[in-house]
């Protein structure tokens, strides 16, 4: 199976404290992805470079054989788009979210709603008024309004209710069978056995398995 | 009363004035707010400033003084202008630097449309007054703008990080932000304009009233001070805004990392 993101002995020390250290890994194309870990051992950092909001102090991330380092990350981001730990709607509305992501077509709109599970008629509302559940979904909708090819999913699911968590581990499956890369991290070793086709595991900063 | 009367209180009249500080300080006594000390020492330490500005002032805006001595003392405002922007929003990266072409584009903007529609004649009695109203006046809206985007920096990382991670670009993902900032830095100033001579009398109409001025010519300078306050608060926040802004991401749109300052 060919590899979507490689991680050739990448480093980062950040303040002094060494955050990765000389971590070799890859992330196949197909299925769900899986990096687990105990808290603070550098999981999420790894997804953060996969989307250029960190860069390497040393080693190389390579997308599809390219380093990072040599890439638009402004083009390169809407390629590999990422959901965070906490829910981060803008001020606005469902649909003025999604027009920050580009789409501003009502039927393009409903379509994405629909995919997360979240009722239409909550493009109209103000995000200020939706639940943490459905924050979240807005937040995956429109990291998917960009049309991304890999989904990066740090801990999304950790603030949610059992119900919201089974929505969104759904969807990451039904993309990853439609084709998408899905690169999951997690501290929940449940959720792992669930979700995980490939797995990483992280600790102190090391790949360890 | 005479003009000459109003234009100069003399030294007694000087002194008599100095009784509302005591009012001041006896209410301080009375309500035990425990600012004495304070009122007494801002009130003698403003004395002693202006007394030494006022004599250094006479050195360049009496007739034939050198025009180079007020540009000295214009780029003399600005850096200490920028170096108190440093002082009082040490969380703002570059603050210095920052400061320095805000306030120093401000002057340019500002002054070039007096000077140039001859609003005014450029002279040491001109330039000085009017370059300290862009400065003086600008400083407070610069401190706010500038603290104002780093807090947001630090507090809403994560959302700006959102926006970016959906392919938008450095200056877009902080506009909303910056934009926010501004907003809240001149609204002051666009109230303040608009409660002109309705819910207060501008301290430099009042001055040329009390001078011997006509009422109407005191507006008419008034009505462009207010333009020239006005304009050179919009052009310093705007500069500083996006100049920070710019600080505030790396050049692969990244969002540096800032630490707030605590809250005073």
């Amino acid at each position: 199976m060919p590899t979507c993101l490689q991680f050739d002995s990448v480093s980062l020390v950040l303040d002094g404290t060494t955050v990765l250290d000389r971590v070799d890994c890859r992330v196949p194309e197909d299925g769900i992805t899986v990096i687990s870990g105990p808290s603070g051992s550098g999981k999420s950092t790894l997804l953060r470079m996969c989307n250029r909001l960190d860069v390497p102090t040393s080693g190389r991330v390579l997308f599809r054989g390219v380093d990072l380092a040599g890439v638009d990350p402004v083009e390169h981001r809407r390629r590999v788009g990422m959901v965070f730990q906490r829910p981060t709607p803008f001020a606005g509305t469902g649909a003025d979210n999604l027009a920050v992501a580009g789409v501003t077509e009502r039927a393009t709109a409903v379509d994405l709603f629909g995919r997360v599970g979240l009722d239409a008629a909550l493009l109209d509302e103000p995000t200020d008024h939706l639940s943490g559940g459905e924050a979240q979904r807005l937040c995956l909708a429109r990291t998917l309004a960009t049309g991304c090819e890999v989904l990066l999913a740090d801990e999304c699911t950790s603030a949610l209710d059992p119900e919201s968590t089974d929505v969104l581990e759904s969807l990451a499956r039904r993309l990853a069978t439609s084709g998408t890369t899905v690169l999951w991290v997690t501290h929940d070793s449940a959720q792992a056995d669930r979700l995980a086709d490939h797995r990483i595991v992280v600790d102190g900063g090391r790949v360890v398995a | 009363m005479s003009p000459e009367v109003g234009a100069d209180p003399g030294l007694i009249g000087l002194a008599a004035s100095s009784v509302l500080v005591v009012v001041a300080v006896a209410i301080s006594m009375w309500q035990r707010l425990g600012l004495e000390r304070s009122l007494i020492w801002s009130a003698c330490r403003a004395l002693v400033q202006l007394l030494v500005i006022g004599a250094a002032l006479a050195l360049v805006v009496e007739p034939g003084q050198p025009i180079v001595f007020s540009w000295i003392w214009v780029v003399v405002m600005v850096t200490f202008a920028s170096w108190t922007l440093g002082r009082r929003a040490p969380e703002v990266p570059g603050a210095f630097v920052l400061g320095l072409i805000g306030f120093g584009l401000s002057c340019v903007v500002t002054l070039s449309v007096l000077f140039g529609f001859r609003i005014f004649e450029p002279s040491g009695r001109t330039i000085v007054p009017l370059a300290g109203l862009v400065v003086g006046n600008s400083l407070a809206a610069t401190v706010l703008v500038g603290r104002r985007i780093v807090a947001e920096a630090s507090e809403r990382r994560a959302e700006i990080e959102a926006r970016l991670s959906l392919g938008l670009t450095g200056h877009d993902a902080l506009r909303p932000y910056v934009r926010d900032a501004v907003r809240t830095a001149l609204i002051p100033q666009i109230e303040t304009t608009k409660a002109v001579g309705i819910v207060f009398l501008p301290g430099a109409m009042v001055g040329l009233i009390l001078a011997g001025a006509s009422p109407v010519a005191a507006v008419k300078v008034q009505v462009a001070v207010m333009y020239l306050i006005l304009g050179s608060v919009s052009v310093t926040t705007a500069v500083v805004a996006l100049g920070l802004s710019r600080r505030l991401m790396t050049p692969d749109h990244r969002l540096v990392r800032v630490l707030r300052a605590p809250s005073r």
